[in-house]
């Protein structure tokens, strides 16, 4: 069944943007993750114009948001203090992501920058990642020999502004956490994603959180964000595709629900050594797009009508 | 100094005219609705004559042009061990789709003079503006190569049938993915590399229904679209955790 979307000005196949949508929404309810780092890229492959997958990107990420935080509220464990805090630096953060995006288009090299975007955070986060769980494996397997510290002195210990986060029973400074929301939300902005790829790990291993809560805090602030982005470019480029958000958004909350079963059968190691590899894939494809000589070295760009 | 030519031209055509061209279109509007996966168009007609046809072949030439849209023509280049964009030609004015069919090989149907007069072979149809870069040519050929292989520009030689050299039709297929606007359809009947009469209308090609609604909502009232996006994500993920916990409890 063929659509036409109405401002990505394409017809495209529904069932395959439900399939998308299904697939990216059975990833994130598995490892919490919004999932606009592989929307977008997958809607780039399928023709979508990049202007138009960045900003109906972040609107599917409000909805796949919205319907993970509201399971984590009843468990109580959104850190709604972290949250606020995180999305002040959001906000400024898009703001500019979507000024930089503009910039960028217009200088003909905003496909380049998203794609190295692409490939320089998800090659970090999938190697941090990667080490991590296979040390927590291997330390799972060794149960007498680690002991771990209950409680970490970090940089942010150090810095004025102290809060107290009861949720996430921290106290410290806030400039660390305004300026992980910052860079979230310039990624957010730029590369259409919720950044939840790179806030979880920020939170755990920057700012310390306890990983309860991480999920939770993290999805709470990418709505806001994400929503700000998503506004922005409607106003600003005018390319949000509705029609190509609402099947993404279709198919994504039902695999997001199948998702959620298939992971919690998996322990958590593992759910963490497959996101890992599947963001190190991602970042490889990536990569290589941009390291071979391309098929085509001409493109068409269109402009407005003349 | 064009008035004059132009009298100059219609005179030039006059002795001509002794064969005319009347045409019509299988439709001359295509409504872009949600369900559109692409359109086609009949262009059928005849050739009216006051006197016996003269000596010569007669060929018609049928061409179906999309808006005038402006185009930038990147090229990549390699900097530091990755492909970029470097260099650019803008295009300032390419139609978003184009199509010419004819009764035979285009360059006998028509002369080289009246290609550029008429403007009807693929590369003249596209007007580029002089921009710094050296082989810009290289860059609308390049534009006709990406647009050729999407099936926006297209020719088809022998696409036109002719009968007993006065009645002829042509089938145009149109892609999914189409512009809006007015489409110029152009007749040209030839004899000898020159035309003789053209006939020209035009298919109206529009988003009708949520499509219009939407897209016109997006450019007229930017904010409200992006808070209805906005209303409808927040609505859609509430819905699912809703009806999730509703199926499990």
């Amino acid at each position: 069944m063929q659509i036409y979307l109405p401002i990505a000005e394409i017809s495209v196949n529904a069932v395959l943007l439900f399939g998308l949508g299904g697939i990216v929404g059975l990833l994130s309810g598995m490892f919490g993750v919004g999932g606009g780092f592989l929307i977008t890229p997958l809607l780039f492959f399928i023709g979508v114009p990049p202007t138009v997958a960045v900003a109906t990107g972040a609107n599917q990420v409000v909805a796949s948001s919205v319907s993970g935080v509201l399971a984590h509220i009843r468990r109580r464990t959104v850190d709604f203090r972290m949250g606020w805090v995180l999305l002040a630096g959001g906000l400024v953060g898009s703001a500019l992501g979507i000024w930089v995006f503009n910039i960028l288009s217009e200088l003909g090299q905003i496909d380049l920058t998203v794609q190295l975007s692409y490939v320089l955070f998800l090659g970090l986060v999938g190697l941090l990642m990667f080490q991590e769980s296979m040390r927590a494996i291997l330390r799972a397997r060794q149960p007498a020999r680690t002991i771990t510290r209950r409680h970490q002195h970090l940089l942010v210990h150090r810095l004025p502004l102290k809060i107290k986060f009861r949720a996430s029973g921290l106290y410290i400074s806030v400039i660390p956490p305004v300026l992980v929301g910052m860079l979230v939300g310039v990624l957010a902005a730029v590369m259409g994603v919720g950044g939840g790829f790179i806030m979880v790990p920020a939170m755990i291993y920057l700012l310390g959180m306890p990983t309860k809560v991480v999920v939770g805090t993290s999805l709470f602030q990418i709505i806001f964000v994400t929503a700000f982005s998503t506004l922005m470019h409607a106003v600003t480029n005018q390319s949000v595709d509705m029609m190509l958000a609402l099947l993404l958004i279709l198919g994504g909350v039902v695999g997001a629900q199948f998702g959620t079963q298939v992971g919690a059968r998996l322990k958590a190691e593992q759910l963490r050594i497959l996101l890992a590899l599947l963001v190190l894939g991602v970042c490889g494809l990536l990569a290589l797009g941009l390291l071979l000589k391309p098929d085509d070295l001409y493109s068409v760009v269109t402009e407005g009508r003349a | 100094m064009i008035r004059a030519l132009a009298l100059l031209l219609l005179l030039a055509a006059l002795p001509a005219r002794a064969e005319e061209v009347v045409a019509g279109l299988s439709q001359n509007r295509i409504a872009i609705t949600t369900s559109f996966s692409g359109s086609e168009i009949l262009v059928f007609g005849a050739v009216k004559r006051d006197t016996p046809a003269p000596e010569g072949p007669l060929q018609v030439i049928i061409t179906l042009q999309g808006p005038l849209v402006a185009a930038t023509v990147w090229r990549k280049d390699r900097v530091a061990g990755i492909w970029v964009n470097a260099d650019s030609v803008e295009v300032d004015k390419a139609p978003s789709f184009y199509a010419v069919a004819t009764t035979a090989p285009l360059r006998e149907v028509l002369s080289e003079t009246e290609d550029l007069r008429h403007a009807v072979s693929i590369p003249r149809a596209i007007r580029a503006v002089g921009t710094g870069v050296e082989d810009a040519g290289v860059f609308t050929e390049a534009l006709i190569r990406i647009r050729t292989g999407e099936g926006a520009y297209l020719l088809d030689e022998g696409g036109v049938e002719i009968a007993e050299e006065t009645l002829f039709r042509a089938r145009f297929v149109m892609p999914a993915n189409l512009t809006e606007g007015g489409y110029r359809t152009r007749i040209l009947l030839t004899r000898g590399g020159k035309v003789i009469d053209s006939h020209e209308t035009m298919v109206d090609v529009r988003k009708v229904g949520l499509e219009r609604w939407l897209f016109a909502l997006s450019r007229e009232q930017p904010l409200i679209y992006g808070l209805l996006s906005l209303v409808l994500a927040v609505v859609a993920g509430w819905a699912a955790s809703a009806a999730f916990r509703y199926l499990r409890g």
